[in-house]
């Protein structure tokens, strides 16, 4: 098929745009001026100063463990209703399951955080739970937004495969958790992994619902970043950057050498 | 399969006990419940406590807002709702104007993002099986690294003294003033969105039955002919679903005008937050997220139809 001038050309700006930004954030990490923008000679002076800075680690603790609970919870949530959805195509109240469950996705950080922040205040005042705002309240609200994206991934996951191989099993008098441990599961692992990597990285991420439910003392990392770059350019946020944009660089690099390892060519 | 297998399935069907029977009835119930019941109250019942406390007022102390329902004396309970956050939303120019603006800001952004975005799937659709898986991680790959650091890189990109107007001035061009202007805004929400763009009209496309185009050929149909009566009608529920994707969340963004956008840029996710965080006005901040809701409803049953038609589809 002959193909046009056209659509390569727009293809190649789109990728340019949406990698140059981050390849420059990353090479003026390792700038010597503190003025990030204007280049001035190779240091690492960035990355000293970000390890000695009094806030942003403590605050990347904190943010890497209700990451973790977060994306936990979400993963188990999330493929229960993904579950739910795909292998019970009638019950009472689906569409509204299935509407709750896409909901999130698209809507605006403001309203899931400040709703959820409203719903605590009532809560604590009627009965006494949850007690304050703190790590708590932000690992529920992340739990709640980052379980439609695994209820989606598991989902896709799940109808695309083999209903068969969970009847033959069932035939053959497993019970209903049988099938699901050991058919169900190992199939559908893949997506688990990737749900659950997908929420940390969206916990790790928000701003928005954190700043609403955190408590005081509870600033997460993603809070403490952007008091830093609201007022201009920081030079230790640079290093930060390009510390989690090279994890996450190695990790695809990982997943796909060993993609390519399960499928010989 | 044999006939000796068909009676063996039919035996064992009715021989499935009652403990068996109990624990997929109740299994299912669990597996339908746990979610839907976290769902109803962290998701659901918070709409409602918005929307009562969108009745109230602003007062000092803790809650900072008052209550709907007073104890008079012993026998009697008043109820008092305010509907003063809403009226000033509506006579308040203020307000009117951040909603149309953020609409017509996240429109025009989704139409950019669109025209972008479109070509890039079509070109990731259209490569060969090894580039394509290589073409999709790279539009996937920036969708893992933090949103919040990428609005910042992108800051970095335009501001006066930036990567862009460096650049600019090695060839002696005048510095240009991008960052605090809707210019800024619109880069930046497609920037950050595109492959929620990319995304749904790819996996659209990548669907499409080649014989279609092929058949399209044949009778003489030029390329752009074809993608214009073939491709593009077959691509519309992508289109949709990946504009939506876009369009919904952009209306309420906060981090990209507060980063990128000028003082008078003006969008409902700014507008908010200040009446929470620098006014303190609860009450008014939730009459902004109930009128904001109101506007996303119907793009949100848009969508939902979209994915439901592209989820339809794959089954059939």
């Amino acid at each position: 098929m002959r193909r046009g001038f056209f659509v390569p050309t727009v293809a190649a700006l789109g990728f340019a745009f949406l990698y140059l930004p981050i390849i420059s954030l990353v090479i003026f990490s390792f700038n010597s001026n503190r003025l990030v923008t204007v280049w001035a000679g190779f240091s690492t002076q960035s990355y000293v100063n970000m390890v000695q800075d009094p806030q942003l680690l403590p605050a990347a603790w904190l943010s890497i463990q209700i990451a973790a609970v977060s994306a936990s919870l979400a993963t188990v949530l999330g493929t229960l209703c993904a579950v739910a959805l795909v292998r019970f195509r009638r019950f009472w109240g689906r569409t509204l399951l299935s509407g709750m469950a896409t909901a999130p996705l698209v809507m605006p950080d403001v309203i899931i955080g400040l709703s959820l922040l409203l719903l605590f205040v009532t809560m604590e005042s009627m009965f006494g739970w949850p007690a304050g705002r703190g790590m708590l309240t932000i690992i529920i609200a992340h739990t709640t937004f980052c379980m439609a994206y695994v209820t989606v991934v598991v989902q896709s996951r799940l109808s695309d495969f083999d209903l068969s191989l969970e009847e033959a099993a069932m035939d053959l008098g497993a019970t209903p958790l049988r099938v699901f441990f050991d058919i169900t599961l190992p199939i559908i692992a893949p997506a688990l992994v990737s749900g659950w990597l997908l929420s940390f990285t969206l916990s790790l991420d928000d701003l928005v619902i954190a700043s609403f439910v955190a408590g005081p003392g509870s600033s997460t990392l993603p809070m403490v970043i952007f008091s830093k770059i609201r007022l201009g350019v920081s030079p230790e946020v640079n290093a930060l950057a390009a510390i989690m944009i090279g994890i996450v660089a190695l990790g695809v690099l990982v997943a796909a050498i060993m993609q390519m390892r399960r499928r010989p060519a | 399969m044999s006939m000796a297998d068909l009676q063996g399935q039919a035996d064992q069907a009715p021989r499935m006990t009652l403990y068996q029977r109990i624990t997929r009835r109740f299994g299912k119930t669990a597996v339908i419940l746990v979610p839907m019941s976290w769902l109803a109250i962290f998701f659901l019942v918070p709409f409602a406590v918005v929307f009562g406390i969108s009745l109230a007022i602003k007062k000092f102390g803790r809650p900072p807002y008052t209550e709907l329902l007073s104890f008079t004396d012993e026998s009697s309970v008043q109820l008092t709702l305010h509907l003063s956050n809403y009226l000033q939303l509506i006579t308040d120019t203020l307000y009117v104007n951040a909603y149309l603006s953020s609409v017509s800001i996240a429109a025009t952004a989704t139409i950019i993002a669109l025209l972008i975005g479109y070509p890039m799937a079509y070109f990731i659709a259209r490569s060969s099986d090894r580039w394509r898986n290589i073409l999709l991680m790279l539009v996937i790959l920036p969708f893992w690294t933090s949103f919040l650091l990428r609005v910042y890189a992108l800051s970095s990109f335009m501001r006066g003294t930036g990567v862009i107007n460096n650049f600019l001035g090695m060839f002696g061009i005048e510095p240009l003033v991008m960052m605090q202007t809707n210019f800024a805004v619109y880069v930046g929400i497609v920037y950050t969105y595109l492959p929620f763009m990319v995304l749904p009209i790819y996996t659209n496309l990548v669907k499409l039955d080649g014989a279609l185009l092929e058949a399209s050929a044949d009778l003489g149909a030029r390329p752009w002919r074809t993608f214009i009566s073939v491709t593009l009608p077959l691509s519309l529920p992508g289109i949709l679903a990946g504009s939506m994707l876009v369009f919904i969340p952009a209306i309420g963004e906060f981090v990209i005008p507060s980063l990128l956008g000028g003082p008078d840029t003006l969008m409902i996710g700014r507008i908010l937050w200040d009446e929470f965080f620098t006014n303190t006005n609860w009450p008014r901040a939730s009459a902004v997220a109930i009128v904001m809701l109101v506007v996303i409803v119907l793009p949100l049953t848009l969508m939902q139809r979209a994915r439901d038609a592209v989820v339809d589809g794959d089954n059939r």
